[in-house]
């Protein structure tokens, strides 16, 4: 009754998937421990970190076959919004500092807050 | 709808396959939400990490990689278990169904015995828990503050994944024992899938928290 | 099951119709219903409920302005009823209001299924809905809360002495309603549709409602934590949000407002989709370019995600980024005109009719095109720090969410009441209440562009004396308002106990719903349909034919 819904895995390959994730693990923690150069440390971090979800996901979630294919269109979705809340809002922050606003914009909020002074 | 059907397929469904990718369809969305309610946290995160990183390297490098790490490599055990539980429940395999998720279960109560006996008590020790018992004086310290909030919040929101996880472990243990599954396999699968996203979070959690800056000597 | 053995009873006998309101009695039946047109009806009289609390706020609101010292309450006592008429609106009224009671009544008899997807979800999102109602009325009742309906820091988390935490709850947990009814209506409009219902077969309104639930999903967790921050900041005296601690609020208005501007497009979609119902069902005309319609839906939803920073344009936010909002906030005008394009074709060389329903649809175009084009003025970094915070933005977002969601969701509720209670209201009556409301909405809200212009700031107690006669004038038009409003409660009380019987399809309008009795069986329909034509397929006759 239930085989025909769900694709039954190996147990060989959830086996694999997880020594693979404690190897992982394990690589993460080591590469802490050296200097990689300015931010590198951190990018390799997260590309771990992408990569041990990533399998999660695929394996132990059963995206890789999973019946109903609108499971993908869901996590891109979800994961291509988080992007645009991190990515968008980060960048008025980094944006805010590393560029000076053009003279035009500057003279502009510099009336602004001088209305703004009167006012109070 | 023919009436051997009606004890495994719910009345608003035609068939078991309906129904199946139904709840799947449906975990997968509420896990959408659970990245988006994450989200907000990471963002805020990534934001004062970008504006405070000096701090947030100090703040990190009060934690306990040792700790974090093993707690990472539990919760991905707890994973193959789970995975395991799925598998035997789809087989239709009871007592090995039980094993798994008692392991898990088991699992899970080491995280949570680490997360809080070990880690929170330590920190909260130090004085570096915010609001409550904040004792830090030394460079950064408002912002040291900050991370160290986003640290007992993010842990504590994942926690607290954890602990509702546990609860369904129980469940899912009494029910299988009442031969609740033989059936339907389909509540063991949808309770992995949430089990597997708790430990996705960590995993993103573990570099993020416990490894900001590296621990090289400086 | 007992409801199993009412879907197959021939539901044609007039004296012995077995229907989803007659089959079961007694509050226990309707509080532990599973049944999503019951729960549509739980969601209808709870809103209802919300909105009346929430237009009395409005009404003292408009009462103080007669006089510009203030006519009937003090500054701390006005800031707490904006507050209250805000948070209940958009939270416990707006947002909640269609998807809920049409999108929960009319989706599973859309799409031609028995019930949605989940229904012990569905019925305890109704529940969560109504504690989180119960908290906000709480904080209400022991003394109120004046943050806004923005809760913005440092102000929210610092320095105020009311009830945030119990607001700020409130708001947190009905988010967790909305996630739970978004879910249900994605997942039923994937997997419950009748055989042959292909996605290009089906009604419009379940395009937006799909595109709405999308942004429930995705938007609603973000203010769920954010509010979890602020309350936590609240109670520890963490700096997350106060600069003074070393927090920065700015961040917070990126958090609300990610949500904070897709929900305004929850509280339209819903209405949009209404309003395409309408256009066909009374043009006697399929939806001009149905497909453009259909996508524009989308499209709307996936801009309303990167366009939050237009409300930050004078709090600090970078030029850069703001430069980026502008240009979004102005390409949601290009969706939204082809909506409205759309809907005006559709009527071009129809048999068109002027049933309320129809009056409302066509009111909703006007007030949402003037609010729609008041928003690209306010998208525009220049324009907008001279408005920013004016009656002028009052004005905007009253366009859209009374003269639009409001003026759509009465439409759709005028068209849809024959099928959820089996009675006809008193047409004639129906139509005075919609003129009487397009036109006292128009006298409450179109005085306040002006004011804005002429520089009243929003959220005073008080004005300048200049601004007297705009600010009467508006009062007066909301008076008019009310009494719009009004009507249609007498009129339907009335017409659910003496409404002349409505028949399954009163309108002679196609989709599914219209092919079952009104008010439908338990199950909807007493043998699942089979769809061969799309929803607008006004030139063929029905050939949907039953299968066993
Ligand atoms: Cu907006």
């Amino acid at each position: 009754m239930a085989e025909h819904v769900a694709h039954v895995e190996r147990k060989r390959v959830y086996v694999t998937i997880w020594i693979v994730l404690l190897c992982f693990t394990a690589l993460t923690t080591g590469v802490a421990y050296i200097d990689l150069g300015s931010n590198w440390n951190t990018v390799v971090a997260l590309a771990i970190a992408v990569c041990k979800a990533s399998l999660v996901v695929l394996f132990f979630m059963h995206v890789r076959n999973v019946s109903e294919r609108m499971v993908r269109v869901v996590i891109v979705t979800a994961i291509f919004t988080l992007t645009v809340l991190i990515v968008i809002s980060f960048s008025d922050f980094a944006t805010r500092k590393l560029i000076p606003p053009p003279p035009g914009l500057r003279q502009a909020s510099h009336i602004v807050v001088h209305h703004l002074g009167e006012e109070q | 709808m023919a009436e051997e059907h009606a004890a495994l397929v719910a009345e608003q469904f035609d068939d078991q396959l309906q129904q199946y990718q139904t709840a799947t369809l449906g975990m997968w969305i509420f896990l959408a939400t659970e990245i988006l309610f994450f989200g907000g946290l990471f963002a805020a995160y990534t934001i004062y990490r970008y504006q405070y990183l000096p701090a947030f390297e100090i703040g990190s490098h009060h934690l306990s990689v040792l700790w974090g790490g093993t707690n990472t490599a539990v919760l991905i055990c707890s994973s193959l278990t789970m995975a395991m539980a799925v598998r035997c429940a789809q087989l239709g395999k009871k007592k090995p169904l039980i094993a798994f998720l008692f392991v898990t279960l088991i699992f899970g109560f080491l995280f949570l015995l680490i997360k809080f006996g070990e880690e929170w008590r330590h920190e909260y020790l130090e004085g570096l828990a915010p609001g409550v018992n904040f004792t830090y004086h030394g460079p950064h310290a408002v912002h040291v503050e900050l991370f160290m909030f986003f640290y007992f919040f993010m842990t504590g929101l994942h926690a607290l994944h954890m602990i509702v996880g546990c609860g369904i472990m129980i469940t899912l243990i009494i029910l299988a024992s009442r031969n609740y599954f033989q059936e339907k396999f389909n509540a063991v699968e949808i309770a992995g899938l949430y089990w597997h996203f708790v430990d996705i979070v960590w995993i993103f959690l573990y570099p993020l928290l416990y490894l900001i800056g590296g621990r090289f000597p400086h | 099951m007992g409801t199993a053995s009412a879907a197959t009873l021939p539901g044609s006998g007039e004296e012995f119709h077995l229907h989803y309101l007659n089959v079961k009695h007694g509050l226990k039946a309707w509080l532990l219903t599973t049944d999503h047109k019951r729960i549509a009806w739980l969601y209808f009289f709870t809103t209802t409920f919300f909105f009346i609390v929430g237009g009395l706020a409005a009404t003292f609101m408009r009462l103080n302005l007669i006089s510009p010292q203030g006519a009937l309450v003090e500054p701390e006592t006005y800031n707490k009823l904006f507050t209250i008429h805000g948070t209940i609106m958009i939270f416990f009224f707006l947002a909640p209001a269609v998807p809920t009671v049409l999108g929960n009544f009319l989706i599973p008899m859309m799409v031609g299924a028995r019930d949605v997807a989940f229904p012990k979800l569905n019925l305890l999102s109704w529940y969560i809905f109504i504690t989180a109602g119960a908290i906000f009325l709480y904080s209400v009742i022991s003394g109120g809360v004046d943050t806004g309906w923005t809760f913005y820091t440092p102000l929210s988390t610092m320095y105020l002495n009311t009830h945030v935490l119990s607001a700020a709850m409130a708001v947190f947990i009905s988010g967790f309603s909305s996630i739970l009814t978004g879910m249900n209506f994605i997942v039923t409009i994937h997997k419950m549709r009748a055989p042959g219902l292909t996605w290009f077969r089906l009604p419009l309104f379940i395009w937006s409602m799909y595109a709405a639930s999308l942004i429930f999903v995705l938007a609603m967790p973000v203010i769920a934590i954010t509010m979890a921050l602020v309350m936590i900041e609240r109670i520890f005296h963490v700096g997350i949000f106060d600069p003074a601690l070393g927090g920065d609020p700015v961040l917070f208005q990126h958090l609300f407002w990610f949500f904070g501007h897709p929900e305004v497009y929850i509280l339209i979609l819903p209405s949009m989709g209404v309003i395409s119902e309408l256009m066909a069902a009374f043009s006697r005309r399929r939806v001009f370019g149905y497909g453009f319609v259909a996508f524009s839906s989308f499209a709307i939803g996936l801009i309303s995600f990167i366009v939050w920073g237009h409300h930050m344009f004078v709090s600090s936010e970078s030029a850069y980024a703001g430069i980026f909002f502008s240009a979004m906030s102005m390409a949601v005008a290009i969706p939204s005109a082809v909506k409205v394009f759309n809907w005006i074709a559709t009527m071009y060389k129809g048999s068109v009719s002027f049933e309320a329903p129809m009056l409302f649809a066509l009111g909703f175009i006007g007030l949402f095109t003037i609010g729609g084009l008041t928003g690209v003025f306010l998208a525009s970094m220049g324009l907008d720090i001279f408005l920013h915070d004016t009656y002028f933005v009052v004005a905007h977002f009253h366009y859209i969410m009374v003269g639009g969601a409001i003026m759509g969701y009465l439409g759709g509720l005028h068209y849809w009441w024959p099928k959820m209670t089996g009675k006809m209201y008193p047409d004639y009556w129906a139509r005075i209440s919609a003129l009487i409301i397009f036109v006292g909405f128009n006298l409450t809200f179109g005085p306040q562009f002006l004011l804005g212009v002429l520089g009243e700031p929003r959220r005073y107690a008080t004005y300048p004396p200049n601004f007297q006669f705009l600010n009467i004038m508006s009062s007066a038009g909301a008076s008019i308002l009310a009494v719009g409003y009004l009507l249609p409660f007498i009129y339907f009380i009335w017409s659910a106990k003496y409404g002349a019987p409505a028949g399954p399809n009163p309108w002679g309008a196609r989709g599914l719903e219209w092919e079952t009795a009104s008010p439908p069986p338990v199950h909807n329909f007493d043998v699942t349909p089979v769809v061969t034509h799309e929803a607008y397929d006004y030139e063929a006759v029905s050939e949907t034919v039953a299968v066993s």
